[in-house]
Formats: C-alpha cells, sequence, structure tokens
C-alpha cells in the first residue's frame, strides 16, 4: 500500500501492471488504514483525531463500472482550466469560439471555469473529495504532466475509452504518447504543451544577450534584475539542465546541489524575485531585466514589444504538457471525452493554438495554422521543429512525499 | 470597548458615550420581566454565532491540524506531535522577527502620518471635515490587490519616485543603510514597509479622529487660560485624552500588519518574505498543514503576548 513509486518506475511493464492491478482491486489495499483510522477513533481523543485530515489514498473509482455515467441524461460539463488558456472572441470577451461551436455541435453545456492556478494549491482543493471517494464536481481538468501523473497514480482519474476519442488516438503527435505519467495515455491527452525558457528584454540590458541560467544567476550586470518562477518544476528544471543534470532523473543529491547554488545568488541578491503570473509586466517595463518565461507568453509579448527576445538555452529547456483528465467519480465521462474528441479535429486544435500560442499537440495543426496565420504556423515556441523538440527535456513525476520534500526546500529558498 | 467603564478624564467630555446597560433599560418605563433579562443575550446571538461558526470551529480545527503528523498520501493523524512548533520557529524565527519589526515600523510611521491629520481633521478643517473624512475611507472603494499593484508602477525603477530620489542621492543614503538595493526601491525592505504604511495608514487615522474629535474645546481654552503654552496643552491635554485612539489604532494597524502576505509578494524580494508568506506557501504549494497550522499559532499566540502587555502599559480603561 505504501509503496514508494520509485519503487515501480523502471520496474518491467508486466510487473508493474501486476502491481497497480493488486492496488486497484485487491482487497486488502483499502482495509487496514481504514481499520487504522477506526480504531484510533475508539481509542480516545476522539473528537481532536476526528479532525484528522483524511489519507490522500481512499477509494479508488478508475475502472469505468465504478463510476456511474449520467452523460446521456445531463447535457452538461464541468471544465477547470487554467486562467487565459482558451480562445475568446477578439470583440467579446464572453464568447469562446471553438467552445461555443462545441456546445452547439453536441448540445453539451460547458459549464468553463478557470479555477486553476497552481497545480498543487488545486490539488490540495481537490484531494479531499478524491480521498474520500467523492464528486468533485468536475468533470474534466486540465493538470500539468507530473500532477496528472500523481493523480493517476493514486487511481484517481478515470480511464479513457478510446472508441469514444477516436480524433484523439489518431491525432496526438507520435512525440506525446509516452508520458512518464501515463505510459499509454490511457487517463489522459494534452491541451497543449508548454515550455520554459529564459527570456530578456534588450532595452534593460543594453542589447546584451542572456541565453543560459548561468548568466540569470551568476551575470553581475544583471544583479537585482532577474526573476525566476515560482513554478517549482519549472525553475528547478532549467537550473538543472544548465548544472548538466536530467531533470528527468534526478537524486535528491542533485536536488540540493541545485538550492544550494540558487541560494547563493538570492543571498548575493542577484534575484530580484520568484514570480507567478506576474512577471510580465515588469519584463516589459525593464525593471526585470532577464528572467525565466513560458513561451507562450513571452510569444504574446513580443508582439506588443520588440525589445522582447527569448532564448532556448544552448543546455536545453524544460519541456511539459498540461493533460486532460477526468476525476475519479466525475458524473460526465462521456460529455468530457467528446470534447478531448472534438479538440483533436486539427482545424479546432489551430484556432485555439492561434489564440493561447503554447505548443499544439495535434498532428495536422499546422497544416491547418498555416490557413489561419502563416507566422505562427512558422513559430518554433507553438510548431517546434525537430532540433528544438530534441532540446526539450521533461521534469519527472514524483510521489506526494518527495514532492512535500522538494517544495519544503524550495519554498525556504524562495522566501528566506 | 465598553461604556461602563468610564474613565474620570473623558468624563467632562460631551454625553458622547452610549448609556449604560442599567439606565438604558430602566428608562423604557417596562419591568425588569424575564424576557428582558434575556433581551442582551439574543442581542448577542448573531455575533455568537457568527464567532463560533468562523472563528471557534477553526480554531480548534486548527489547534488539532497543528499537533498532527503523517503525510499527505498517507493522511494527518493528530499524534500530539509538538515538534512542529519548534520546527517552525527554529526555520521561519527569521521570518517572525522581520514580520514584526516591518509590522512596528509601519505602526511608527503611520502614528506619525496619521496623528497630523486626524488633529487637523478633528481641529481645524471645518467645513471641510466630511470631505477629508470621505477622502481618508476613498482608497478602499479599489482592491487591496490592485492598490498595492499601483504601488509597482509607481515605485518602478524607471518610475517617478526612484527618478528623484536618484538624483538627490537619497538611494545611495539608504542603500547604505541596507534599507534600499542599488538604485532602486521595488523588491527592498523599504518598499514592503512604504506598502504597508500605506494600505493600514486609514486604520490608524479614523480611531485616532473618533477620539481626537470628542474632546471638548473648552479644555483647549481652560488649558490656554491658565497659560499654557500650546505645546504644553498637547501634551498634557490633547495627547493623554487621545490615547485611547492611539492604542486603538496601533493594534488595527500593528495585528493585520503582522500577518499581512501581500505586500512583501508584490512588493519584495526573495530577502524580504514576512511570515504570512511562508505559511501561505506551507498551506498552498508544500502541503504541509500541521507546520502551517503551528506557524499560524506561533504568530497568534506572539501577537497576543505583545499586545496584553502593550494593553497593560497603556491601560485599557482609558479604552473607551
Amino acid at each position: 500500500m505504501d509503496l514508494d513509486p520509485q519503487l515501480y518506475e523502471g520496474l518491467p511493464d508486466p510487473v508493474r501492471k501486476a502491481w497497480e492491478r493488486s492496488l486497484t482491486s485487491g482487497r486488502a489495499a483499502m482495509s487496514r488504514r481504514r481499520l487504522l483510522r477506526l480504531g484510533s477513533l475508539a481509542a480516545g481523543g476522539a473528537a481532536l483525531a476526528a479532525c484528522g485530515i483524511p489519507p490522500a489514498e481512499g477509494s479508488r473509482g478508475n475502472e469505468p463500472e465504478d463510476n456511474p455515467d449520467y452523460s446521456k441524461k445531463e447535457r452538461v460539463l464541468n471544465f477547470a482550466n487554467w486562467p487565459l488558456y482558451i480562445d475568446v472572441d477578439d470583440k467579446n470577451k464572453k464568447k469562446r469560439p471553438t467552445l461555443d461551436r462545441f456546445e452547439r455541435e453536441s448540445g453539451v453545456k460547458v459549464k468553463y471555469v478557470e479555477d486553476i492556478n497552481d497545480n498543487s494549491e488545486f490539488y490540495g482543493k481537490i484531494k479531499p473529495q478524491l480521498a474520500a471517494g467523492q464528486d468533485t464536481g468536475r468533470d474534466l481538468v486540465c493538470l500539468t504532466d507530473w500532477m496528472a501523473g500523481r493523480v493517476i497514480r493514486q487511481g484517481w482519474a478515470q480511464r479513457l475509452d478510446p472508441a469514444r476519442i477516436p480524433n484523439a488516438v489518431a491525432n496526438l503527435e507520435d512525440r506525446f504518447r509516452t508520458a512518464a505519467g501515463d505510459p499509454g495515455r490511457q487517463y489522459s491527452y494534452p491541451w497543449a504543451g508548454t515550455a520554459c525558457v529564459v527570456a530578456y528584454n534588450k532595452k534593460a540590458t543594453g542589447g546584451k544577450k542572456v541565453t543560459s541560467v548561468s548568466q540569470l544567476l551568476e551575470d553581475e550586470a544583471l544583479k537585482g534584475k532577474v526573476s525566476m518562477l515560482s513554478e517549482m518544476t519549472d525553475t528547478v528544471g532549467l537550473t538543472m539542465l544548465d548544472m548538466g543534470i536530467d531533470p528527468g532523473k534526478f537524486t535528491d543529491r542533485d536536488f540540493d546541489k541545485v538550492i544550494a547554488r540558487m541560494q547563493k545568488a538570492v543571498d548575493g541578491k542577484q534575484l530580484r524575485r520568484f514570480s507567478g503570473n506576474d512577471y510580465l509586466d515588469e519584463l516589459n517595463s525593464g525593471d526585470i531585466a532577464a528572467c525565466l518565461a513560458w513561451a507562450g507568453d513571452i510569444v504574446q509579448l513580443k508582439l506588443d514589444n520588440p525589445d522582447i527576445e527569448f532564448a532556448l538555452p544552448e543546455s536545453g529547456y524544460l519541456f511539459g504538457t498540461d493533460d486532460l483528465l477526468v476525476p475519479a467519480k466525475a458524473r460526465h465521462q462521456a460529455n468530457a471525452e467528446a470534447l478531448i474528441n472534438y479538440y483533436y479535429q486539427p482545424e479546432v486544435a489551430a484556432e485555439l493554438a492561434a489564440w493561447v500560442n503554447y505548443i499544439c499537440p495535434v498532428s495536422g495543426a499546422k497544416a491547418e495554422m498555416e490557413k489561419i496565420d502563416k507566422d505562427i504556423a512558422k513559430d518554433p515556441l507553438i510548431f517546434p521543429d525537430a532540433k528544438t523538440i530534441e532540446r526539450g527535456k521533461n521534469f519527472r513525476p514524483m510521489s506526494t512525499a518527495e514532492q512535500a520534500r522538494y517544495e519544503n526546500k524550495f519554498a525556504k529558498l524562495i522566501g528566506a | 470597548m465598553t461604556a461602563s467603564t468610564v474613565p474620570a478624564a473623558a468624563g467632562a467630555a460631551p454625553p458622547s458615550q452610549q448609556p449604560s446597560p442599567e439606565t438604558g433599560s430602566s428608562g423604557d418605563g417596562q419591568g425588569p420581566g424575564p424576557r428582558r433579562r434575556l433581551t442582551p443575550y439574543w442581542l448577542l446571538l448573531p455575533a455568537g454565532l457568527w464567532l463560533a461558526v468562523f472563528f471557534v470551529a477553526p480554531f480548534f480545527y486548527q489547534a488539532s491540524t497543528s499537533v498532527q503528523s503523517g503525510s499527505l498520501e498517507e493522511g494527518f493523524r493528530v499524534t500530539w506531535d509538538f515538534t512542529n512548533y519548534s520546527d517552525a520557529l527554529a526555520t521561519y524565527g527569521p521570518h517572525f522577527l522581520r514580520s514584526f519589526l516591518y509590522a512596528a515600523v509601519a505602526t511608527l510611521l503611520c502614528l506619525l502620518i496619521g496623528y497630523p491629520l486626524a488633529y487637523m481633521i478633528a481641529f481645524r478643517a471645518g467645513r471641510w471635515r466630511s470631505l477629508l473624512l470621505v477622502m481618508v475611507i476613498a482608497p478602499f472603494f479599489t482592491s487591496f490587490l490592485i492598490r498595492t499593484l499601483a504601488w509597482k508602477t509607481i515605485l518602478s525603477d524607471s518610475g517617478p519616485v526612484v527618478g528623484v530620489l536618484e538624483s538627490l542621492h537619497i538611494l545611495d543614503f539608504t542603500s547604505q543603510l541596507g534599507l534600499t538595493g542599488d538604485d532602486r526601491l521595488l523588491a527592498t525592505p523599504l518598499a514592503v514597509v512604504c506598502g504597508l504604511t500605506y494600505n493600514f495608514l486609514p486604520f490608524m487615522i479614523l480611531p485616532l479622529y473618533s477620539s481626537l474629535e470628542r474632546i471638548d474645546l473648552s479644555l483647549h481654552e481652560a488649558a490656554r487660560d491658565l497659560y499654557a503654552k500650546p505645546t504644553t496643552t498637547f501634551r498634557k491635554v490633547t495627547f493623554p485624552l487621545s490615547l485611547p485612539g492611539v492604542v486603538a489604532g496601533t493594534l488595527l494597524t500593528f495585528i493585520p500588519a503582522s500577518g499581512d502576505y501581500i505586500n512583501a509578494q508584490l512588493l519584495g524580494s526573495p530577502n524580504t518574505q514576512m511570515i504570512g508568506n511562508a505559511i501561505q506557501k506551507q498551506f498552498l504549494n508544500v502541503l504541509d498543514y500541521p507546520t502551517a497550522a503551528a506557524m499560524s499559532f506561533i504568530l497568534m499566540a506572539i501577537i497576543l503576548i505583545a499586545v496584553t502587555v502593550y494593553m497593560r502599559k497603556a491601560g485599557t480603561e482609558e479604552l473607551v
């Protein structure tokens, strides 16, 4: 039950499958902890103990038969996504062209909520329901690959029916077909690919090019004018690459080395701040001369400000996906699958990518994009060429305990 | 702030206090029936319920969380693990110190800026009084977050404030004190303290104003008649009478300021993070609820002790 995922990572497939089976359907899997909880309830101190936060592994409901699907009766879909991650009409910001068309074509009313701002934060929010085996009220959520991997591993994602998502099965780019957290794409499909790169404001650097993390952390000329991202995987991952460590395989020791190096930059006041989505204003004004940035943001900012440049560091950049998945006990799986299937049509995918400016995971979308906007079709940050693809590295999935440990060290770094 | 404890000094003021409960009930001309005796409790009920649901219950829930141990995957169980507290103090000691330091400086600045203003509005504003009061409250018409974000633009490296301070060589001076960084204000301790001061200033001005405003002007005349210089009048008459406002204002400023995290988040740097930021990170990113709860409790305990000591010194009976 308490197997560390590191134990099975790297195991041959049949072994891992057997392990998964025993977890998902083995009756022993759930009884011990439940007994423990009952025991602690009975054993005095009951009132306070009852306040205990339930374990993050509860009932497992990833088999379709465990989850009644009300899609036919209730033509609705609750879709939770990140802010500014879907196309909106230029004139009427309330209209979302691709989503509106899906509603018309399928007859499914989509309740689209932008309530994901941070992977960990959102996980903390839906975890109690998932752990208790309850419906989270969301039928489709968009999580970054490492977090999606964790939810899948914990058995809190519903297996998708390939027959209902033929477009996705056919049109997913080959390089996305194996994900560390979802090897056969049984549970999740990418909404968009993300790239974390180095960006700088030419005017603020005095025309100097900034192309590596080393420069961000150690170049005296940039002192006090550098920001990094408060998303741990991105900032640590890119720094790892700079130090020749593979973020797909790092160890605790590697992680500590990265933190130690960044701590020096913090202590030396080289780093101005760690930011969420709000670094763009300061990069635009030049208060931040150089920073780690998400490629999609930079594509948009470059249109407004020609001084903004980006660089894919020689040592590589961090590549990831934000994956759509159906949380356990969701009531409308078929509706969610219909939406995934809809967005995997090349013309719809191109329309979406033209607005969100992130890497498009749908093959055939590039040809469609040429009809919409030739410049975007050529942009290596949206349709990367083979060489660019090769330099993108993925951050490996982490167990909850590992992540807590890493986030803790990172939290101390960014707020010391 | 009960109406039944009226100090001798304020007794000379015009009868702006509410009547005490006894006089209030006898004035109605009804006998003290059981229903009337219950009235105070009925009046307490809404606030009591509110506090029970939104303060007492979360308080005990957090108290229980703070002595739990475990992990997110295994669940957290109450193990009376008080090491959460010692660990939090050991790791985040500097954050606690920094928070209270920033909050104290901001409170002092608020008092220095707020007192003259409140004095002016109370005694010298004439017909502008209402307008000036509205202007004190006006910032609340926009959200706290937006106001703080606006400061980012004002204090920006290429903005007017930095330009002026730079040409006056004030920034060189503050940099040497360690208050600012090389030619910038943003992402420095000074910016965080300025943000705190700005955001909590109205909480200082309003209580100051309300206690200054009820000072009877004839007391000033009396002081003058007795040949007191204006400074002596202020020292012996005005300031002592305004003490309740000073106490209330400093508390209303210091307490929220020490738990604030928005200002440090937006105007600060990694080196100026306050305890609120650390708690937020523990709750939302690390998802280590017990440590976060323990940190909140330590913060609460320190504030409680500090406030108790302060109130003892200042004298609670003055708080009308």
